[in-house]
């Protein structure tokens, strides 16, 4: 059986800053979909009433 | 078996979240954040304070952006100036085009939700101002002429405006006045910073006025501009947009902003000129700070008498 390829092996601040990051971005992400809940609650039954 | 690389610095990123913080100058969105606020706060009509929230959001993440894009521009320049080098990209931290992307989808984002939940007249204001502080300012003028930050300062001008439109759906008089003041206090702000850092811009072949001109005719002109600010400061209490409070507080802040810009024009050399120049920068940013706070205070006072 052949050999696996290559794979790159993250040091320790790599993983640690690429935690962090993703952490932040799901938090961003899901205020994202608190902001947009909100919004679709305060203007209503409107939110849907543009022109497109 | 082939032994496993570990991966090496650079081609993984390491940067952290405060790297991409970082991106946004924080510092400068919160003064655009503070003027758009009032813009926002003095447009006559009602808006649910969860859409102003949201304006404000969108228009502090649109300058931030716009900060990251001109980071991704700058990174030659940052990486030689010392009061820049220590920012993400030339510290290695981020690359140039991870910031590009950063700051495109930001603007992007920001633009369409702007437009999507508040208004799309806003939206294009912002879109605008992101538009002129990268392409018009950073990639066309900073590079090219001394009066680079003169229409340069036409982006930081923007937010009250996009505010006052967020609100109303339109443009009038009062935020075309918070306008002009920013953009005539942006060139005294600036170019005494900018005597202060004369050598790192010249090192970095930025052409701002200190270098080309000479720090005399910088001084004269720090003068001229402020001596222009403090009638256009008082003219939303000449024109009867803002109260008595507001052009009292004009006028005082204006003149004394004149007396410091005169400080500067005399002072010429050592530390006494660098001390001049550092306390006319710092009371700028107090200068435009107490105006535009003056005017949030009338409104809410205005509102408690009602």
């Amino acid at each position: 059986m052949a050999d696996k390829p290559d794979r790159v092996v993250l040091t320790e601040a790599q993983k640690r800053s690429r935690r962090a990051r993703s952490i932040a971005l799901a938090l961003v992400l899901g205020a994202l979909v608190i902001l947009f809940y909100i919004v679709t609650l305060v203007k209503g039954p409107g939110v849907l009433n543009r022109p497109l | 078996m082939h032994a496993t690389p570990v991966a090496p610095a650079g081609l993984v990123s390491e940067a952290g979240v405060g790297d991409y913080i970082a991106l946004l100058k924080p510092r400068v969105m919160s003064l655009v954040v503070f003027t758009a606020l009032v813009g926002l706060v003095i447009a006559p009509g009602q808006m649910h304070p969860v859409i102003g929230f949201t304006a404000l959001l969108c228009i502090a993440i649109g300058a931030g952006s716009a900060g990251a894009l001109n980071m991704w521009y700058d990174a030659d320049i940052d990486a030689v100036m010392k009061r820049t080098a220590a920012r993400p990209i030339p510290r290695g931290r981020i690359t140039p085009g991870e910031a590009a992307g950063f700051g495109l989808t930001l603007a992007v984002f920001a633009v369409a939700v702007l437009g999507l939940l508040v208004s799309w007249l806003a939206a294009g204001l912002l879109a605008f101002t992101i538009f002129f502080y990268v392409v018009i300012y950073t990639i066309w003028l900073k590079r090219r002429t001394p009066q680079n930050i003169v229409i340069g300062g036409a982006a930081g001008a923007f937010p009250p405006v996009i505010g006052w439109a967020a609100v109303t759906g339109g443009i009038s008089l009062e935020p075309l006045l918070l306008f002009l003041i920013i953009f005539l206090w942006t060139p005294p702000h600036f170019w005494a910073l900018s005597l202060l850092r004369a050598d790192d811009y010249a090192r970095a072949r930025v052409p701002m006025l200190p270098v080309v001109a000479g720090p005399q005719a910088t001084r004269r002109q720090i003068l001229i501009y402020s001596v222009l600010l403090v009638p256009v400061g008082m003219a939303p209490w000449v024109l009867g947009y803002a109260g008595v409070g507001y052009g009292v507080t004009a006028l005082l802040a204006g003149v004394l902003m004149v007396a410091l810009a005169w400080r500067v024009k005399v002072e010429r050399d050592g530390d006494r000129a660098a001390r001049a120049a550092r306390t006319l920068f710092s009371y700028s940013i107090l200068y435009l700070f107490a105006l535009f706070a003056v005017l949030l205070v009338e409104v809410g006072l205005r509102g408690a008498a009602a």
